[in-house]
């Protein structure tokens, strides 16, 4: 299952590990990707705080973690590859997993269809 | 690789500069293409004769290098060529009008750069004994009564080493006055939205919190949203006046008492004082701080980003709290410089150095001298002329490119468009590399954020009628190209040195510095 | 007035483009509190460059300059003879009046430019990589100071006592703001440098030591030990050098593993100018690019595939981070960095070890010379073009004396270290390429006269 934010990222949730990126639109909006910062191992993040960094050549941007938990993993894979988000936002360029410390903050997301309708509206 | 010529020098990238300009070398005529000193140079090669040294043991305390730095050397002649022939792909004020609003890209006068190299301020040392500089101490306290006088303030610090470092300088005492007042507690500053970045990056390099000030839709200060935002947490605010959208902030005093009945103080970001040099005095509008940028206001050259100089003009409430070292002109009419050696209990609260040495004398050096040839009926014509000239434009384009703040009134020294209007596809940055093609560097684009697409021109004083009527042609035309949807203008510009640049490869895989290929390849 | 193209005839006919029937009309939205009605008193009218010229003139004359007298300062400024042909091609106007390379396609010259100084800098201070310059050497060190911070998330520093004092007082007076602990102390007149007394202060919170090579007094250490020391445990090193040419004859501070190297480079093209303005200088090692304040100049192509140079990483900066910003640095010292980059390429790897050669063999001589002088000891064993001497008593009043005489001795350590009663009898001086013997023959009998 996959829940979005107002801030363009997505967490796709499976048992409590969650898997956080930035949605196709919001690069779209960014483009060309030329630097992502993910977060170490390890880190414990709440929900809302600046965990990643998504870098255009003339904009940087903060990725917040839709919810709170551990970093389990940063994709490696976007320090040589920056332009994976640019290729594919929602998957292989996906930016760190966590596992969920509390699932109950799913509920104030958005699911697939809403997040459409929201990002129809801007 | 494919080596030419036999005088060593290659150029960037054989094939394709064949391929487009059909000639031997790549260059079109007096359009010379240039390689690196790396790869025309070679570490024996020198441009200089040293004296023998002397014949004595070294004493490198077994430091002494033993390994190549790798600096390539040019004879004398090919490195005067070499620096020409790039000066060459360089716009520059000395060639046309170069409309960067917000950062004054008027003439530069020559007799500044004659007086700057007087070896009597060239060739001294800053650690000299005072009495054999007298001279140097006082340049700068001469352009420091000056400044005092021009902007109806209290003291000036004349450390700061660019704008950006006189902002710091300002925050600083105030940050200083308000931890002597037991206020060390208020922890915000208040930025308007339409801010220079260097306000924001300040104020945090200073510890504090940033937070914005909405602007009004007519491109002012919201004042009633900063009021109601006052509070005892606030430190301060720092606000551009002439702001960034070319508007006089008329509610200035307003905001200054307001910001001072709730405890702050007011900085205010010097940028654009040329607009008002020797007609409005900021002293009179209730701020405590501002930095002036010599090189905007006073001429000193921008020479391709810098070294700048940034005075700070200061209050009498925050005069007590500037850095060291300043000078001091005595009866007899000696100067000492204050620093730490000399201060003692003279100037107990300064927040101490902000750099090595006294600032940067050969900018004052130059702004003393424009300041004396413009005198002050030169300088109050100064800012007439620049603002006379930002309003001819505004007016002459206002029927061809979207002016937000058209309404609001006149402009100060620059004008502002925006990208509405244009055709889909087309956006700020096509006009901005139109104009290349026209002969024009570009005005300063995407800034201030708070409009759309934004396009600020500023033109400054120093530009005829002819000039400006050229200008206002050229880029009526560029937007009416635009309108019309004119797909060349999207891969513009077509003539210049080069075409537009990668700059998401350079971003993604960033090469700073020259690496010889073949010890590249060798390495991989 | 000699500026201001515009005539009476054009202003009017411009007002009538824009609707306006005075200038005053355009100044409306100044409130009448803040308008002047008159011109700025006390300064005088417009000037001739005539005019203009001869008051200058008179206040340049009123300097004793480095050139007219046996001349020995340094101790952060040094004085080296510049070749003609770098003011000349500083003075260029497609130089000296461009703007920061913000349009890339009308500005290769000065890009391309800043990415040859790059590449000399790094190569010089033997960083991986290197910025398009800082303010000065002093700025430059707090940065990396401030750099430090960021990449080891530690807030000490602990600055040798070998740091050029005003360093020490620019980084004070920034970490009272930032909340970054300092330690610092003072040099001693002795031979050896505080490098072990640095190695034992290194702990888990060091964000960085800060250590300038060759130091203040002129002294030189390995800075091996050192880097090993902070690297163990994980704090940065950061090496200062206040005089480039030095590199010429000594190993660089990034070969005995230095992260990052700072340093004015106002010896190479600047110029003295009284203090300003230099050119700082600033490597690291590439891990840590991200974490670089100031503007980078990189290499990429055009749409038609030549080679070109653009601004790059610019997200670390101010215009776009804004607050985040890794400094709130702006403008640089690009005209500077261009006088730096003549200067170096005109010497070569060739000429500026020769250059370094002339000025060590002039310095030994001189400091063997001044060291036989009754009342002066050398303090120094090592050192490259710059020495202390201990003399017999107070040397602040000695360098004013002999100035009286037209000798511009050194700086005295009482003038950097006010108070410090164990260095007020010290004495940096300073010998390059522009030292005669004649001028050594003259200071040692000078000191010699003030001695006795």
């Amino acid at each position: 299952m996959r829940y979005f934010t107002e801030d363009h990222e997505w967490v796709d949730v499976d048992g409590d590990i969650g898997t956080v990126g930035i949605t196709d639109y919001a690069q779209g909006q960014l483009g060309d990707i030329v630097f992502v910062d993910v977060p170490e191992e390890g880190k414990t993040v709440t929900k809302g705080d600046e965990t990643a960094v998504v870098e255009s050549v003339k904009a940087a941007s903060d990725v917040y973690t839709p919810v709170s938990g551990r970093v389990i993993e940063g994709n490696a894979e976007l320090a040589d590859n920056p332009g994976l988000v640019n290729e594919d936002a929602d998957g292989e360029g996906w930016f760190f997993k966590l596992t969920l410390s509390d699932p109950s903050e799913l509920e104030g997301l958005m699911d697939e269809a809403k997040y459409e309708a929201f990002v129809a509206k801007l | 690789m494919n080596t030419i010529n036999q005088s060593g020098w290659r150029p960037t990238t054989p094939e394709t500069c064949e391929g487009s300009t059909g000639t031997f070398t790549g260059n079109r005529a007096l359009m010379l293409e240039e390689a690196l000193i790396f790869e025309i140079g070679s570490t024996d090669t020198t441009g200089v004769e040293v004296a023998e040294p002397a014949e004595v043991a070294s004493r490198l305390g077994g430091l002494a290098r033993n390994t190549p730095i790798g600096l390539p050397g040019l004879s004398e002649p090919e490195t005067v060529r070499h620096y020409t022939r790039l000066s060459r792909q360089n716009y520059a004020i000395d060639l046309g009008l170069f409309p960067l609003g917000s950062c004054t890209m008027k003439h530069n006068p020559r007799l500044n750069e004659k007086m700057a190299r007087l070896p009597g301020f060239a060739d001294v040392h800053p650690l000299q004994p005072v009495d054999t500089v007298q001279g140097a101490l006082g340049v700068i306290n001469e352009l420091a009564v000056w400044l005092i006088e021009l902007t109806g303030m209290h003291g000036v610090a004349m450390t700061p080493k660019a704008g950006a470092h006189g902002e710091l300088c300002g925050i600083l005492c105030i940050k200083a006055a308000l931890d002597a007042k037991g206020e060390g507690h208020r922890k915000v500053i208040l930025v308007p939205e339409s801010a220079h970045g260097t306000n924001p990056a300040t104020a945090a390099f200073a510890g504090y919190t940033v937070e914005d000030i909405p602007a009004t839709a007519e491109g002012r200060v919201d004042v009633e949203a900063l009021k109601a935002r006052l509070g005892p947490d606030v430190a301060g605010v720092m606000i551009t006046n002439p702001n960034t959208c070319g508007l006089f902030e008329r509610e200035m005093r307003t905001i200054s008492d307001a910001v001072h009945a709730a405890g702050g103080f007011v900085y205010c970001d010097g940028a654009n004082f040329n607009a008002i040099v020797g007609r409005v005095r900021p002293g009179d509008l209730g701020i405590d701080a501002m930095h002036i940028n010599l090189h905007k206001t006073f001429s000193t050259p921008h020479g391709g980003g810098g070294p700048g100089s940034g005075p700070v003009v200061l209050s009498k409430a925050l005069s007590p709290y500037g850095p060291l070292p300043f000078t001091e002109r005595h009866a007899d009419g000696h100067i000492t410089l204050v620093e730490e050696e000399t201060v003692g209990d003279r100037h107990p609260h300064s927040f101490g150095r902000m750099c090595a040495f006294n600032g940067q004398m050969g900018m004052f050096t130059r702004a003393l001298t424009y300041i004396l040839s413009h005198g002050a009926d030169g300088l109050r014509q100064v800012a007439e002329d620049s603002v006379l000239n930002a309003n001819y434009i505004l007016r002459s384009l206002e029927d061809t490119l979207a002016a937000p703040f058209a309404a609001s009134g006149p402009c100060m020294h620059e004008a502002i468009f925006s990208d509405d209007g244009l055709p889909e596809g087309f956006s700020t940055i096509d006009i901005a590399k139109g104009l290349i093609d026209e002969g024009y560097h570009p005005m300063t684009m995407y800034f201030p954020l708070v409009v759309h697409g934004a396009m600020l021109v500023e033109p400054t004083e120093t530009e005829s009628k002819a000039a400006l009527d050229q200008f206002i042609g050229a880029l009526r035309s560029v937007a009416e190209r635009a309108k019309a949807g004119d797909e060349s203008l999207r891969s513009a510009p077509h003539f210049a040195p080069r075409r537009r640049l990668d700059e998401t490869l350079a971003a993604r895989k960033p090469v700073l510095v020259w690496k010889d290929p073949e010890l590249a390849q060798a390495a991989e | 007035m000699r500026y201001l193209p515009l005539t009476q005839p054009d202003r009017e006919a411009m007002l009538g483009v824009i609707g306006a029937e005075t200038i005053d009309d355009l100044f409306v939205d100044v409130p009448a509190i803040a308008q002047l009605d008159g011109p700025i008193r006390d300064l005088p009218m417009h000037a001739s460059e005539l005019a203009v010229e001869r008051h200058m003139t008179a206040l340049a004359r009123k300097n004793l300059t480095a050139g007219e007298a046996p001349f020995f300062l340094g101790c952060g400024a040094y004085r080296h003879h510049v070749p003609a042909s770098v003011d000349h091609l500083i003075q260029r106007g497609e130089f000296l009046t461009a703007y920061t390379p913000y349009q890339p396609e009308i500005a290769q010259g000065t890009l391309q430019m800043l990415f040859e100084f790059q590449t000399q800098v790094a190569r010089l201070l033997g960083t991986d990589v290197a910025n398009a310059s800082m303010y000065d050497g002093s700025t430059a060190c707090w940065e990396a100071i401030g750099m430090a911070r960021r990449v080891t998330k530690r807030g000490k520093a602990i600055l040798s006592g070998g740091l050029h004092p005003h360093y020490v007082s620019v980084a004070k007076t920034m970490a009272k703001y930032t909340g970054d602990h300092l330690e610092t102390s003072l040099p001693t007149l002795s031979v050896e440098t505080d490098i072990d007394t640095l190695i034992a202060a290194i702990d888990d919170d060091t964000s960085c030591v800060v250590v300038q090579y060759p130091d203040i007094l002129g002294r030189i250490a390995d800075l091996r030990p050192l880097a090993d020391a902070c690297h163990a445990k994980k704090a940065l090193l950061v090496a200062v050098v206040t005089e480039p040419v030095a590199l010429g004859a000594l190993k660089s501070p990034g070969e005995m593993d230095a992260d990052i190297v700072v340093g004015e480079g106002q010896s190479i093209g600047v110029g003295l100018q009284f203090g300003g303005p230099y050119v700082g200088l600033m490597g690291c090692k590439e891990k840590y690019i991200r974490q670089m304040p100031g503007r980078f100049c990189g290499e990429t192509v055009d749409a038609e595939g030549k080679r070109g140079f653009v601004l790059t990483l610019s997200t670390r900066e101010q215009h776009i981070r804004r607050e985040k910003a890794t400094s709130n640095i702006c403008t640089n010292s690009g005209l500077c960095a261009l006088a730096f980059s003549i200067h170096m390429t005109l010497l070569g790897e060739a000429g500026l070890r020769a250059l370094a050669a002339t000025n060590h063999a002039g310095a030994v001589a001189a400091a063997e010379r001044l060291a036989k002088v009754p009342g002066v000891e050398l303090v120094n064993d090592a050192f490259f073009n710059e020495f202390t001497l201990k003399l017999s008593k107070e040397a602040r009043p000695v360098v004013r004396a002999l100035a009286d005489k037209g000798i511009l001795a050194g700086v005295s350590l009482g003038r950097l270290y006010p108070g410090a009663d164990g260095l007020a009898n010290g004495l940096v001086v300073a010998v390059t390429e522009t030292t005669t013997s004649e001028d050594v023959e003259t200071l040692a009998s000078a000191l010699e006269e003030a001695l006795a």
